[in-house]
């Protein structure tokens, strides 16, 4: 605040009006956003004199509408939370239902669904990470990742048939095993990606530009960032390993060996390099989950929850009945609480369940880690110029659906 | 620490305060009056270091209002959730712990948004998702709006 006012007194452009600050509105739709949201910033001639945030401008109250809705019809929800890592936010739900049912899950389900959560979340780091650059004016490395995040949404779509709004999985596992055009797609992204990655890596990595452009921008504190509640990699990046993927082992998370990529200074740059390093971790985890897939049923077995086969249904009465009763929120789940996070692309995502017993949860709360990092936002940017506000976003990643919720 | 260490040590500071333990975590009832010195006495004490408010939300329970905070300390890995109930449903109020926990002041401008739960001290306690003119307040279990189809 101190330097800001000296370049104030000592800048004779700003003289000339008087001091006087004025206002810019960035958003609620701008272009540098990328989502809804505004940014009243009070500005210094170019540089930032304090800025305030607005949110709500897609706030679609999914906290009320889960109140009123059976639990399988709450996944459809979640997707539209962190859109960029949709089956991540799904498979977090149906854990969160698992732990309050006390379901036990086979191998091959845990398995398959780190593979399809890292997937989502190389696919979520890559979008950011070709984001800043393109923030900085480099437009080449995010057509590169573009296309093999193109290739993500293939696998996705041959598991589940979607792709961006996936609501893949059940509770219990999957509606069907990874079929043999999913695998062989899996296998050759599992081939290709690396080299492609490389490319987009050494095209900004060694970049004079890009680098200048977010080294020292937007730094915050380990202690801060703390005490703002990040979390993810924006947390790692201001050098604290805090990881629920080690912390707390969901998803048998503990058979693997991966390390936690931890920054220092909790700028721009940190954040950038701890996605790329996570982004190499992610790979060598679905690596290990390949290499040592159990063989096992998909789902496990619990008719009152998991939604029979549609075969099955047509053609036996017990199938039919149970998808009846599924599908009008008709089976009993316990009563109790439970909080349930799992480590999403931004941070940890927490689900705070209450059930009454009855057809709806009497309570859900979702701790959304955007919507919690982002009032670092005002004070990660202030006296800073306005381009490197922008820049500090992207790399932030700020996600509209997952802020409003 | 232990839960049951914990336990002790919570009884300690407010000795009227209730437990569960059947739950994940360990969880501690108070009294919204004693909201503030107990939280700040889990944030600064050697012992307890719970410097990570990890979740604030609220729940609605007819008959009072439960704030819910879960606590995480980075050091020693333990976790608490705190719950404080607000028996004035008219006009429910508790003390902010914005200026403990930074990242509090947007958990508790949303639940002041979709419960109403004023934030006593709160540096900007405003709508955050919703117009400032809206009638109400959406999560609360009484409430309803004419566009709403009964279940």
């Amino acid at each position: 605040m101190d330097n800001l006012q000296k370049n104030i007194t000592e800048n004779k452009a700003v003289d000339n009006f008087d001091n006087k600050l004025s206002t810019l509105n960035l958003g609620p739709t701008h272009p540098a956003t990328h989502g809804i949201f505004q940014n009243v910033l009070k500005m210094d001639g170019e540089r930032i004199h304090s800025s305030e945030q607005t949110l709500g401008y897609i706030h679609r109250a999914f906290e009320k509408i889960a109140e009123r809705r059976p639990y399988n019809q709450i996944r459809p929800l979640t997707d539209r939370l962190n859109y960029c890592s949709s089956p991540i936010n799904n498979i977090g739900w149906d854990m969160t239902v698992e732990k309050l049912i006390g379901i036990e899950i086979p191998k091959r389900v845990d398995y398959l669904r780190v593979i399809i959560m890292e997937l989502a979340r190389i696919a979520d780091h890559l979008i950011c990470n070709s984001v800043i650059a393109v923030d900085t004016g480099a437009l080449t490395g995010f057509t590169y990742v573009f296309q093999e995040r193109e290739r993500i949404y293939e696998i996705f779509e041959e598991i589940c048939g979607a792709r961006l709004t996936t609501n893949i999985g059940r509770i219990g596992g999957f509606e069907r095993d990874f079929n043999e055009t999913a695998n062989k797609k899996l296998k050759l992204f599992l081939k290709e990606f690396p080299k492609r990655f490389k490319d987009f890596e050494t095209l900004l990595c060694r970049n004079r530009i890009f680098m200048d452009r977010i080294i020292n921008v937007g730094p915050i504190s380990a202690e801060r960032a703390l005490n703002y509640g990040f979390t993810g990699p924006n947390l790692r990046a201001a050098g604290i390993d805090y990881d629920v993927r080690a912390m707390n082992p969901y998803s048998s998370y503990q058979d693997f060996e991966f390390k936690i990529p931890v920054g220092e200074n909790g700028d721009t740059f940190d954040r950038f390099m701890v996605r790329q390093e996570e982004i190499k971790q992610s790979l060598s985890i679905i690596n290990q989950a390949m290499d040592m897939m159990p063989e096992g049923p998909y789902h496990a077995d619990v008719p009152e929850f998991y939604l029979p086969p549609k075969t099955d249904v047509y053609t036996k009465m017990e199938a039919l009945i149970y998808h009846f009763k599924i599908i009008m929120g008709e089976t009993k789940v316990p009563e109790g609480e439970v909080y349930f996070s799992v480590e999403g692309a931004n941070g940890e995502l927490g689900y705070y369940l209450i059930s009454d017993g009855g057809r709806s949860p009497y309570r859900l709360h979702f701790r959304r880690p955007c919507f919690i990092y982002y009032q670092a936002f005002s004070e990660m940017i202030k006296g800073a110029l306005l381009s490197d506000a922008i820049v500090t976003m992207s790399s932030m990643n700020v996600i509209a659906g997952e802020l409003d919720a | 620490m232990t839960n049951e260490e914990l336990k002790t040590h919570l009884l300690s500071l407010i000795p009227q305060a209730t437990f569960v333990e059947t739950g994940e975590f360990l969880e501690i009832f108070i009294h919204s009056e004693n909201i503030l010195p107990l939280m700040k006495n889990l944030k600064d004490d050697e012992k307890t270091q719970f410097d990570y408010l990890f979740c604030l939300t609220c729940i609605d329970r007819i008959s009072s209002f439960e704030v819910v905070y879960h606590l995480l300390s980075k050091n020693y890995k333990h976790i608490l959730v705190v719950k404080s109930t607000i028996s004035n449903i008219e006009n429910p109020q508790t003390e902010t712990v914005s200026h403990i926990w930074k990242t509090a002041e947007f958990h508790e401008r949303e639940v002041y948004d979709l419960f109403g739960v004023k934030f006593i001290n709160h540096p900007d306690l405003r709508r955050i998702f919703l117009e400032d003119d809206w009638k109400g307040f959406p999560l609360r279990k009484n409430y309803s709006d004419p566009n709403m189809i009964e279940l």
